[in-house]
């Protein structure tokens, strides 16, 4: 037995909830939400600092806060749902197939999909850190969920290496919660998370952030029992002799997060190496029609606003590819990068398929201070924005308008200039 | 506690000789230090099913190996585990080596191993693509295998204890006193005679019962694990013809379809030294470029190492030293494969010492554990339908289900900790490396075994993954 919907999406995060409820006020009502967890919010649930929704709501909001207003909204306008399903596979003709205790194996065809799955984070074994293996090392998120959850602590002595948001968060909420963090450190010369981070959770705590520092061995064969930092030089290499050995329990790792897109692979999906998310158009939308995606599947997000303002297009974009006739594709301006700029999203626009306005959103893959971001088409400047200061941890944004871009254009650039 | 028959170790080795013991009447006890079975080398080491060319002719290691490599298949399919016939090279970089490739050929023969044939560079690239161009020949050993040591330690363990032999955990073998009929292990197991199968520890426990010293050295092997992404990248094992620079890694595809790099090989003093070394990790990398030259060690989820217990002699040591001791040590490589062979060897050594009877009903059969990835969707189903925990995704990134999990603590040798279910059931073996499902594994643990979540471990007794609750600073000493 094969279901139909009109629009499938994948992951009830802040994506999931934005995108179903922008695309139902755009006329669809055929909508299922697939979560694998026990209830909608995604990761949200276990953010239990406040912060979020300062753009959106103008007010500062703890996760779980900020992903029930969007629960809220779902419920009102009936949008269904599924807890405690997990996506097994998307093929290439759409067909979504599930599993649920309840259910069992159900497969779905679906019109369009929204691809709303998030990131998870990189693993000790993906830096190929030298040493034991004990209990004790734990990726940022997962003590996160284990104190901010379940009300159990990891560990009483930390060291943290990373300083993505998730490490810097969890320094300060390890401290809150009874803990000793003893430093933080990073690998590269700046840290890769919120400088509002920075400051509220280690600089209030005085807990030391050791930039260009790096995890060199792990002692304890059941229980971590010491951590050695070493300072590294440009090439990231360990520098001999710089070896600080610090006593503890525990061992945070926030050391990247990736987007998950193994079921986008199976669709079909073209991926972008840089951002590991899929390759997108004006209107979020895939190499594979009626596929879209958005928020940290899409490209990892500094903050959960971004993320709800991107899903509620894609979303909308969904609503409009099942209810009108939107044609293809035809004319595909790519986005040139240059300067600092690592990636766009979107990577591509179509003139005659765009609104008066479409956002880009991009990272710098360095600091940059007192410099510019130029929006140059086809030779011709159109924007030349002084930002005080850039940096991989923050994300930005220009808006590109309709009226810049004729059939004709060839090339739109953003760049990045020193001041 | 009495038995006939106590098998110090719980490691393929002991579990293999439990097995095999478990066909006679004898009482067997399995005396194992740890909180699990498959604690040691077994746990860490390359899973391969080596075809037997490797040993010198006439010693036990040439006839065990080729013995098990061929009884591999059958047990397999009896006791569920998980065993693939690959095939294997070993490749040859340089026309010098074209000698000793022969010379590999003709013992492989003497030893009895079957198919082995010597291919030239285009046979191999076709067969292997992704092989360095400067390859000139190789051994082709078609009977090698890849196997899961995880679920083959199990696996025999289960097999075993269904058939009537006891596992005892966490009960470190410390005291052995001669009694007027056998023997009394730490005041209060005895039996008639004692196995040693204990690995790279075998050394102290000869040495508590006989007065000729043996001496058993840590040769510690580190690894890469690549995702499954990068699993593709071959399908035979690969080694590389020993030089004079070094004996060389092999990269291999394992059972579940990721790509296993290493290992080095470098003597330790400690017998728990198993870290991973900024250098030893570094030198895997540059050797395997040389079989691979585009592996993709950006795609690495984890590295380990592993410890082979190398005897002073090259041979495996599997001889009563003592009456009524039998000593099965140093089992380094091909220590997996010999290992049913072994068992069968020992076993015959205690039927002479014991004459026992055998069992009639002994059943040599044992379920696998289930994988929800290689069944059909009626079958998944239909599992679902008669218990629902097997449709809850604990696992994602391996596709691992909670029904899974909970069988593993409830087999006749139960998993306990969460390295034993990840051993058996691959929980927190994917990408992720358990981020995603430690937490879930836990809670199902806790339920499963009534250990309080505080007190579930990740394998060893001190390593506890909760340390206490919020806002409470635990009476805590570093």
């Amino acid at each position: 037995m094969t279901d139909k919907k009109q629009l499938l999406i994948i992951g009830g995060g802040p994506a999931g909830l934005a995108a179903a409820i922008e695309a139902k006020k755009h006329g669809l009502n055929d909508i299922l939400i697939i979560e694998r967890d026990d209830r909608l919010g995604g990761i949200l649930n276990q953010c239990i600092h406040n912060g979020f929704g300062l753009h959106t709501f103008k007010e500062e909001l703890t996760g779980p806060e900020y992903a029930q207003r969007f629960i809220d909204q779902v419920q009102e306008a009936n949008i269904p749902y599924e807890l405690g399903s997990m996506v097994l596979d998307i093929d290439q003709n759409k067909n979504v197939t599930y599993v649920n205790p309840e259910k069992g194996l159900v497969t779905v065809a679906a019109d369009s999909i929204i691809l709303a799955m998030g990131c998870r984070e990189r693993p000790r074994g993906a830096l190929s850190i030298p040493g034991y293996r004990p209990a004790g090392i734990y990726s940022a998120g997962t003590a996160q969920k284990l104190v901010n959850i379940d009300g159990k602590m990891p560990g009483r002595d930390v060291v943290i290496l990373g300083s993505g948001d998730i490490g810097l968060i969890m320094a300060r909420r390890m401290v809150l919660e009874g803990a000793n963090v003893h430093v933080v450190a990073e690998l590269m010369p700046y840290s890769g998370g919120l400088k509002r981070n920075i400051v509220q959770c280690l600089d209030d705590y005085d807990i030391p952030l050791k930039l260009s520092h790096t995890v060199t061995d792990i002692k304890g064969k059941e229980r971590v029992e010491a951590v050695t930092i070493s300072q590294v030089d440009e090439n990231r290499r360990p520098i001999p002799g710089t070896e600080m050995t610090y006593p503890c329990d525990t061992l945070l790792l926030s050391v990247g997060l990736i987007p998950e897109n193994e079921l986008s692979v199976l669709a079909g999906v073209e991926m972008n190496p840089t951002t590991n998310g899929p390759v997108v158009n004006e209107s979020l939308e895939t190499n594979v029609p009626g596929i879209f995606a958005a928020g940290n599947v899409l490209h990892v997000h500094d903050l959960v606003d971004f993320v709800s303002q991107e899903a509620g297009k894609a979303g909308e974009m969904a609503a409009r590819y099942v209810l009108e006739n939107i044609p293809e594709s035809q004319n595909e301006i790519p986005v040139q990068t240059g300067g600092l700029v690592r990636y766009t999203v979107p990577t591509k626009i179509d003139p005659s398929r765009m609104e008066e306005n479409t956002t880009v959103r991009f990272r710098v893959g360095n600091v940059l201070k007192g410099g510019y971001i130029d929006v140059i088409i086809d030779g011709e400047r159109k924007i030349h924005r002084k930002k005080m200061i850039m940096a991989p941890g923050e994300m930005e944004s220009i808006i590109l308008k309709k009226e810049w871009l004729t059939p004709e254009t060839k090339e739109i650039r953003i760049e990045t200039r020193e001041g | 506690m009495d038995f006939d028959v106590l098998i110090i170790g719980a490691g393929i080795t002991g579990s293999a000789i439990a097995r095999e013991l478990a066909k006679t009447d004898l009482a067997i006890g399995v005396l194992e230090k740890e909180s699990d079975i498959c604690e040691g080398t077994t746990k860490a080491n390359s899973g391969i099913a080596h075809a037997g060319y490797d040993a010198i002719p006439g010693t036990l290691k040439a006839k065990l190996n080729v013995q098990g490599s061929k009884m591999m298949k059958q047990l397999s399919l009896d006791l569920g585990f998980d065993y693939i016939n690959n095939g294997s090279l070993v490749l040859c970089f340089d026309e010098n080596g074209r000698a000793k490739i022969q010379e590999i050929y003709e013992r492989g023969l003497k030893n009895g191993v079957e198919d082995l044939q010597i291919l030239e560079k285009e046979e191999i690239l076709k067969k292997e693509p992704n092989v360095s161009e400067q390859v000139v020949c190789a051994l082709y050993a078609p009977t090698a295998g890849i196997v899961d040591p995880f679920t083959m330690n199990a696996a025999f363990a289960e097999n075993a204890a269904d058939n009537g032999v006891t596992f005892i955990f966490d009960e470190p073998a410390t005291e052995i006193q001669r009694t007027s009929d056998g023997w009394l292990v730490n005041g209060k197991y005895s039996a008639k005679a004692i196995i040693n199968a204990a690995g790279v520890y075998a050394d102290q426990i000869h040495n508590l019962v006989s007065d000729e010293q043996m001496t058993i050295r840590p040769r510690r092997g580190q690894y890469f694990l690549l995702d499954k992404a990068a699993g593709n990248k071959t399908k035979m094992t690969l080694f590389q013809l020993p030089t004079i620079a070094g004996k060389g890694v092999l990269v291999a595809p394992t059972c579940h379809g990721n790509l296993i790099v290493g290992p080095t090989a470098e003597f330790v003093e400690d017998k728990e030294e198993l870290n991973t070394t900024a250098q030893g990790l570094s030198e895997v990398r540059s050797k395997a470029v040389l079989t691979i030259p585009d592996l993709p060690f950006n795609q690495v989820i984890t590295s380990f190492s592993g410890l082979r217990a190398v005897p002073e002699h090259e041979d495996f040591v599997i001889e009563e030293s003592v009456p009524g001791f039998i000593d099965v040590a140093g089992v380094e490589s091909p220590g997996l494969t010999s290992a049913p062979a072994i068992g069968v060897m020992v076993a015959d050594m205690v039927r002479n010492l014991l004459n026992p009877e055998d069992r009639p009903d002994f059943n040599p059969y044992r379920k696998g554990f289930i994988n929800v990835n290689d069944l059909t969707k009626e079958q998944w189903n239909q599992l679902i339908k008669e218990d629902p925990e097997y449709g809850k995704i604990i696992c994602r990134c391996e596709t691992v289900t909670a029904g899974q999990i909970r069988d593993t603590l409830r087999r006749s040798v139960p998993a306990r900790t969460l390295d034993g279910v990840k051993r058996r059931v691959r929980a927190g073996m994917g990408r992720c490396q358990s981020g995603f499902c430690s937490p879930k594994t836990m809670e199902i643990i806790a339920e499963e075994t009534g250990i309080p979540l505080d007190q579930v471990k990740k394998s060893g007794l001190n390593s506890t993954i909760i340390t206490g609750n919020d806002k409470e600073k635990a009476e805590y000493d570093r």
